[in-house]
């Protein structure tokens, strides 16, 4: 085993998914459907939200997922300003889709669960109101990815897009914790002694977590490889141009 | 440096240079929403700080691109560029230039808007307090997003989607102030934090823009 930086070489990066892929494809359809069937049939009602609850199995690991696609596309961004590995800027670029779609999950099943609980499907809610930032935010980064043609200047911008993009997403957040406290609950799951919820809620929302987390890197591998095949397909075409 | 602010300040102000149009869009937005909304005193004193900083926004915006469309199609970009001043001094030079005629005269006309807006007589203090407070930001901001965008042919739209998320922050403690002071409520808060994130962006932002215009003139 060399260091991780091999996988920098699209070819190795390319070998390595080769088999890698179909392994997590197949535990993250497995590990997500046993989570959420487990979820969602399982588990009793909660006594005061009856099934409404369910609807956490889909929520908390989305949104978990939608911050940290984020997070993954900062460091890749900084790989690709440090280092220069054309793989770490690809996998950015891959990332962003998944984390839009992860966004939207958590913002629809919070609708739909706040409408019955809250009695409002949209509240200006810090919580509420970072997310539906961040979603603009993958917005825009996913706009300029689409709009520039030269694909190292596209990775260069987006990149430091990203990277101050992260900062004022930050600062939104705690601008829109000013208003107040809001609606939103806080911590579903915590660390502290005396959490809220049951271990029969627990267990199944780790697996869950455990589930979108493959999904995502199944995904993103997924979306990466496209991504290294289309930009050798160019690079062909542009070979057969020149002759 | 001082003769590329006036250079800048006089392309501006001379015809063709869309001084002005900034100004007529607060204007018109300020005389568009109570047709919309309604004539109450009452409401519209509400809404009017929200109005008034969401209007200084997008004024801001509509200028934006001309921060740099015009010298990266004639060339003066790359002059400047390779120029032995510092792209980050040009790039906070230019967003200088970009305050002065387009923040500080949206500052200087607000409170008149706001009389349109039955502003409460409290709020004016703070109104333009924070707006000589958070409008630097946004033009610092601005240039970044220009920055990103100045290659490109459509650039446009694509900047606004880019640097309005950017402008959150300054919208919000902005605003916050501006209707604390209507209630008579403390701002020394959302006021401190304001100054926080416009000395902060004024201080960092001007070596990300530089980064992105260098890499845009590659």
């Amino acid at each position: 085993m060399g260091s991780v930086w091999e996988y920098a070489n699209p070819l190795k990066f390319m070998r390595t998914t080769d088999w890698l892929l179909p392994i997590v494809a197949i535990s993250a359809v497995v590990v997500t459907a046993v989570g959420l069937i487990w979820g969602f049939f399982f588990t009793p009602d909660d006594f005061r939200q009856g099934s409404t609850v369910k609807i956490v199995f889909l929520h908390v690991p989305a949104a978990m997922m939608a911050i940290n696609a984020w997070v993954m596309m900062l460091v890749a961004s900084l790989i690709w300003l440090i280092r220069r590995h054309h793989v770490s800027a690809l996998a950015a670029k891959a990332a962003a889709p998944i984390g839009l779609i992860m966004t939207l999950i958590g913002l629809i099943t919070g609708a739909v669960w706040g409408q019955p609980m809250w009695g409002t499907w949209w509240a200006w809610d810090p919580r509420l109101t970072s997310f539906l930032v961040l979603f603009l935010f993958y917005l825009g980064y996913i706009a300029l990815w689409a709009a520039i043609e030269d694909p190292d200047t596209g990775a260069d911008l987006t990149a430091v897009l990203c990277l101050v993009g992260s900062v004022f997403a930050l600062l939104s957040r705690y601008a829109a914790l000013f208003w107040s406290q809001g609606l939103h609950q806080g911590a579903s799951l915590s660390v502290a002694p005396g959490t809220r919820m049951d271990w029969a809620y627990k267990a199944p929302l780790y697996v869950c977590m455990v589930g979108f987390g493959l999904v995502f890197v199944a995904l993103l591998l997924a979306g990466t490889r496209t991504e290294i095949r289309s930009r050798r397909m160019k690079a062909l075409m542009a070979r057969e141009r020149m002759v | 440096m001082i003769a590329l602010l006036t250079r800048d300040l006089r392309l501006a102000l001379r015809a063709g240079g869309g001084f002005g149009l900034g100004l007529a869009f607060f204007l018109i937005l300020a005389v568009l929403v109570p047709l919309g909304v309604g004539p109450e005193p009452a409401t519209l004193a509400v809404i009017a700080p929200g109005i008034l900083w969401v209007g200084a926004l997008l004024a801001c915006l509509l200028s934006l691109d001309r921060i740099f469309a015009l010298d990266y199609e004639d060339g003066s970009l790359d002059l400047l560029a390779t120029a032995p001043v510092p792209l980050e001094a040009v790039v906070s030079i230019k967003a200088l230039a970009h305050w002065l005629t387009t923040g500080l005269p949206l500052v200087l006309i607000s409170p008149v808007l706001g009389l349109l807006l039955f502003l409460p007589a409290e709020a004016y203090l703070w109104l333009i307090l924070s707006l000589v407070l958070g409008t630097p930001a946004l033009s610092v901001i601005g240039t970044f997003g220009a920055a990103l965008t100045v290659g490109l042919k459509r650039g446009g739209l694509l900047m606004s989607l880019l640097v309005l998320p950017l402008y959150i922050p300054t919208l919000v403690f902005g605003a916050e102030v501006v209707s604390r002071g209507a209630q008579g409520l403390a701002v020394n808060t959302p006021l401190a934090l304001l100054a926080g994130i416009t000395t902060g962006a004024v201080a960092l932002l001007p070596f990300a823009s530089a980064l992105v215009l260098r890499i845009n003139l590659r």
